[in-house]
């Protein structure tokens, strides 16, 4: 007989997690975006204040930095990360001899922390011990090189490490995305006679729309979420110079005991996330469950 | 079953199209971007082994003059993480505390979640795996706050048991992802058979899903055991003096502003946090790639 | 009533808003070989899952072995199902596959091997016991996918398009171990095809499908020769029942048949001596005339009383080895005449032909519904 329980067995075991997500993540979420709207300091307050911490946010020159940092930071990293991981797919895709292991060398750097590639890259930058001294040590006296500490440079040091972090993701999405075209559309075009670069531009490149999308999503999400690496690398300075959201928000939660400001950035990360991944989730879901 | 497209090619047709010469020049660039991608790993570990003398007057790319494995003893047992000099040991303790029972839990309650939302589908089942799905991209700043509160509340704020949960909690989006879009693959005729034999719920994930189900165990736990070791944000954000991760201890050890800058600790410590995510990728990196793309490459 | 295997009655099913089974009644009785046949989408998967339990009914009741099925999971109706993908457990051995089932029931070892024994000697699978079913060919995993069901000792066997993963040949070997197992188990089954050869060689009764309606029920006799409505003479039969727009004349004691033919032949006038067939006609003068293929024939082939002999054009001559066939227009349609493989037949002349109206079926042509007489 089909009892009532064993009907409600596959509801009973997904309730748990389902649970967990909705106190964690969405009620989590809704308790900071209430607390952006408070006068919260030290200690959360729940009486509604309107959106006085948003318009202090807005007048906060750090937080300005930081916004700005976010798109200088975020679109260098991303459309770096993106030509240069199609390019080394690319290059891989070309039957090499040591393809798995130039892969492996590619991607190991997305097993570490980003403490420990922050770690790295601070060393090979410090302009005192670096590449500006080793330049220098080769006789160019004059070679500069001090962006770590250099107020308007610093954040292209972040782009620097980050790039060298994840290109190696997105080189591995477009293998993939390259190894599953169809061969006999390939085949076709070189019989018509067409041009290697045109069977590249005009065939293989627009059949990788999903994979570009696909990284982006990815790409962007890790910009937004930046924390470890600015931590490690710079510390967020020189000063705030390099300064990201994920930071701001950290110092206003824990050093500045800032509440209402530590949850108005937050969920200004927030909207700027739903912004770009609730589309794409959606068109996916669709499209696979029909 | 799964669709195993790996990343080891088939035929390229590229190799009918380029002439030697380019050739060449492919190889040439990939030598150089190779070269920028193993210099840190190896600035990393030939700082570690020079004296500090040997730093401050040799140049930062050459090989040490003699080895000397003293900043690896300092950054183990004596390297000073804030008040503490107990060096790494202890935090490397802390991760492993921290990461396998977190690994192990989100894991199989992945694997259960998967195998539910994949062959035993109900009304609402596309929204509860959409709503988990969608918890896996929300940025974590939003959930810092009311989670230090919560951790306060049930007494494990800045404990080991505190970041298990917040580890567990955080990863189970991941894994019942990984786990349902494998299912998936399984035909629904399966199941069903087994329904008309008389299996239950859990007797057909016993018998039938989960024997087949070793590739994505592996890919699931070295993604989650990869996430959960090099994560920073919890473990900085809910952990306290004696409690912390080593990504952490890592960080004191590099930024502390206390006494003189020793360079090859520094890179040495760095080194040992990243030995075990990196050896996991070095033994089983085909899995933890096949990992990477599992999650993107849906479409 | 107690011989009576499975009885639908009133079933309705939508999905969402779509109906996709519409008032269906099917009775079967025990032992009987019960075959659903239509297109792509006619539902009859469908209503197979419904019988398995596998889909719920918005309206109506199944009954199996005399039992209301309504609100019972699929494992206590005691039905036995094989897939279409034979659905093996994919990490198991061949005797585990089999054994599973009965594991979970509970039920004791001797009893388990004995089945097992059993059913691999029917099925001809005792040397795969210990093999997995990658290892296997597709007759064989349909094989072991029927000796799954065989253990069950079900009262009703539910097949889903068993045989459309295989290649033609091995098809119509396993066409007859169905069969031929059948016939020595005298089980009941309902079997699902959309291949209307499988559905006339095993079924007892046919019932052909179409957008969620039954068309016709019936014996495969009953479905060949008397088809119900223009869907049913075209779909059952291969190549198809001839549907040719003619005008029916009433006479004194017969009716008159005139088939247009091509350009400025005289048309072809047959007489059909059935009084029913006058009777039925009721000052209708359009009307679709059905004949099989192999009922324009050679003269020497029609035997009986309703012979009427004429001249046909041939447009395509298409020999098949046993016969030719021979295609040639006739009412504004394409005909296709069976004839025996020594017909004289040129292409582009005439020919004589046998209209064996014996056999011939009527249809009204707005409705496509037969006249039944």
């Amino acid at each position: 007989m089909f009892t009532r329980f064993e009907k409600q067995i596959p509801k009973i075991v997904l309730a748990p997690s389902f649970s967990a997500v909705l106190i964690f993540v969405y009620a989590f979420m809704a308790w900071t975006v209430y607390i952006a709207f408070t006068k919260s300091t030290i200690m959360p307050m729940y009486k509604l204040n309107g959106v006085l911490q948003f318009g202090r946010l807005s007048r906060s020159p750090r937080w300005e930095t930081a916004i700005e940092n976010l798109f200088i930071f975020g679109i260098l990293f991303i459309a770096i990360s993106t030509v240069l991981g199609l390019l080394l797919a690319i290059l891989l895709d070309q039957r090499i001899r040591s393809e798995g292991a130039l892969r492996s060398i590619f991607l190991y750097p997305m097993a570490l922390s980003f403490i420990v590639t922050g770690t790295a890259w601070k060393w090979i930058l410090n302009p005192g011990t670096g590449i500006e001294a080793f330049v220098r040590s080769w006789g160019f006296s004059s070679f500069k090189f001090d962006w770590l500490v250099n107020p308007d440079f610093a954040i292209y040091t972040i782009v620097i490490a980050g790039v060298w972090q994840s290109a190696g993701f997105v080189m591995a999405l477009f293998l993939a995305g390259l190894r599953s075209v169809n061969q006999e559309i390939i085949y076709a075009a070189m019989v018509d006679g067409i041009s290697t670069r045109r069977i590249y531009t005009k065939i293989i490149l627009p059949s990788m729309a999903p994979v570009f999308m696909s990284a982006v999503i990815v790409l962007s999400h890790l910009a937004i979420k930046s924390f470890d690496l600015v931590v490690a690398l710079t510390g967020g300075g020189p000063g705030y110079q390099t300064d990201l959201p994920a930071t701001f928000m950290y110092a206003m939660a824990f050093s500045r005991g800032d509440l209402g400001q530590a949850a108005a950035s937050a969920t200004v990360m927030l909207m700027t996330v739903v912004a770009i991944i609730v589309p794409y989730l959606y068109s996916e879901l669709r499209s696979k469950n029909g | 079953m799964v669709d195993n497209k790996g990343l080891v090619g088939s035929v390229r047709f590229v190799e009918y199209l380029v002439p030697r010469v380019q050739r060449l020049g492919i190889y040439l660039a990939l030598v150089v971007f190779a070269a920028y991608y193993l210099m840190p790993l190896f600035v990393m570990l030939t700082t570690s082994l020079k004296s500090l003398d040997e730093i401050r007057t040799g140049s930062f790319i050459s090989l040490p003059r003699d080895i000397d494995f003293s900043s690896w003893k300092i950054a183990w047992s004596e390297a000073c993480t804030g008040v503490k000099c107990n060096g790494l040991k202890p935090y490397m303790l802390n991760s492993f505390l921290i990461a396998i029972p977190a690994v192990a839990i989100s894991t199989m309650v992945g694997a259960l979640n998967g195998y539910t939302l994949s062959h035993w589908k109900f009304k609402g089942a596309n929204l509860i795996f959409g709503m988990m799905l969608f918890g896996c991209f929300v940025p974590f700043q939003v959930i810092l706050l009311p989670m230090a509160i919560v951790l306060g509340k049930l007494g494990v704020a800045g404990s080991i048991s505190g970041l298990v949960l917040v580890h567990v909690v955080y990863g189970l989006g991941f894994t019942t992802l990984f786990f349902r879009n494998y299912f998936v693959t399984v035909s629904n005729e399966i199941t069903r058979a087994a329904k008309i034999d008389g299996a239950g719920f859990f007797r057909i994930f016993y018998s039938i899903f989960l024997p087949l189900s070793a590739p994505i165990f592996v890919v699931t736990i070295i993604w989650q055991f990869t996430q959960i070791w090099n994560d920073f944000l919890f473990g900085v954000s809910f952990s306290q003096a004696g409690t912390q991760p080593v990504t952490v201890a890592l960080n004191n050890i590099v930024n502390s502003t206390t006494g003189v800058k020793q360079y090859n600790v520094d890179m040495a410590a760095a080194i040992l946090a990243a030995l075990p995510t990196l050896l996991v990728y070095i033994l089983a990196g085909k899995y933890f790639i096949r990992g990477l793309t599992a999650g993107a490459v849906k479409g | 009533m107690t011989d009576k295997i499975l009885s639908i009655v009133g079933l309705n099913k939508k999905f969402g808003n779509v109906d996709v089974l519409l008032d269906i009644n099917i009775e079967l009785e025990s032992g009987g070989f019960l075959v659903l046949v239509g297109p792509s989408g006619c539902g009859k998967s469908t209503l197979l899952n419904c019988l398995a339990g596998f889909e719920a009914i918005n309206s109506g009741s199944i009954e199996i072995g005399g039992k209301d099925v309504e609100n019972v999971s699929p494992k206590d109706r005691d039905i036995a199902m094989v897939f279409q993908s034979y659905a093996l457990y994919p990490t198991m051995t061949v005797e585990k596959n089999i054994t599973f089932g009965m594991e979970a029931r509970g039920v004791k070892k001797e009893a388990r091997d004995a089945n097992l024994a059993r059913a691999s000697q029917i099925l001809q699978i005792e040397p795969l016991l210990k093999r997995k079913p990658g290892q296997l060919s597709g007759g064989q995993r349909q094989r072991v996918a029927m000796g799954r069901a065989l253990v069950r000792d079900p009262k009703l066997f539910l097949f889903d398009e068993p045989l459309s993963n295989l290649d033609a040949k091995l098809r119509v070997d396993m066409r007859t171990e169905i069969k031929k197992l059948h016939n020595r188990l005298n089980a009941s089954i309902v079997y699902v095809t959309h291949d209307q050869i499988e559905a006339l060689t095993l079924a007892t009764k046919i019932v052909v499908m179409k957008d969620g309606l039954i068309q016709q029920i019936g014996t495969p006799d009953e479905i060949y020769n008397r088809p119900g409505n223009i869907f049913v003479a075209d779909f059952m039969g291969s190549p198809p029942m001839n549907l040719i727009p003619v005008k029916a004349i009433p006479r004194e004691k017969h009716t008159e048949i005139v088939i247009e033919t091509r350009g400025e032949h005289k048309p072809i006038i047959l007489k059909d001596l059935r009084l029913e067939l006058l009777k039925s006609l009721n000052g209708k003068t359009e009307i679709i005339l059905g004949l099989r293929p192999e009922h324009i024939t050679n003269l020497e082939n029609v035997t009986g009383q309703h012979k009427a002999v004429s001249e046909c054009v041939v447009d395509v001559i298409e020999p098949v080895g046993s016969d030719i066939f021979v295609i040639t227009e006739l009412g504004g349609k394409n005909v296709t005449a069976r004839l025996r493989s020594n017909a004289y037949v040129e292409l582009g002349k005439s020919m004589k032909v046998v209209f064996d109206l014996n056999n011939a079926s009527y249809f009204y042509p707005k409705t496509g519904i037969r006249y039944d007489f």
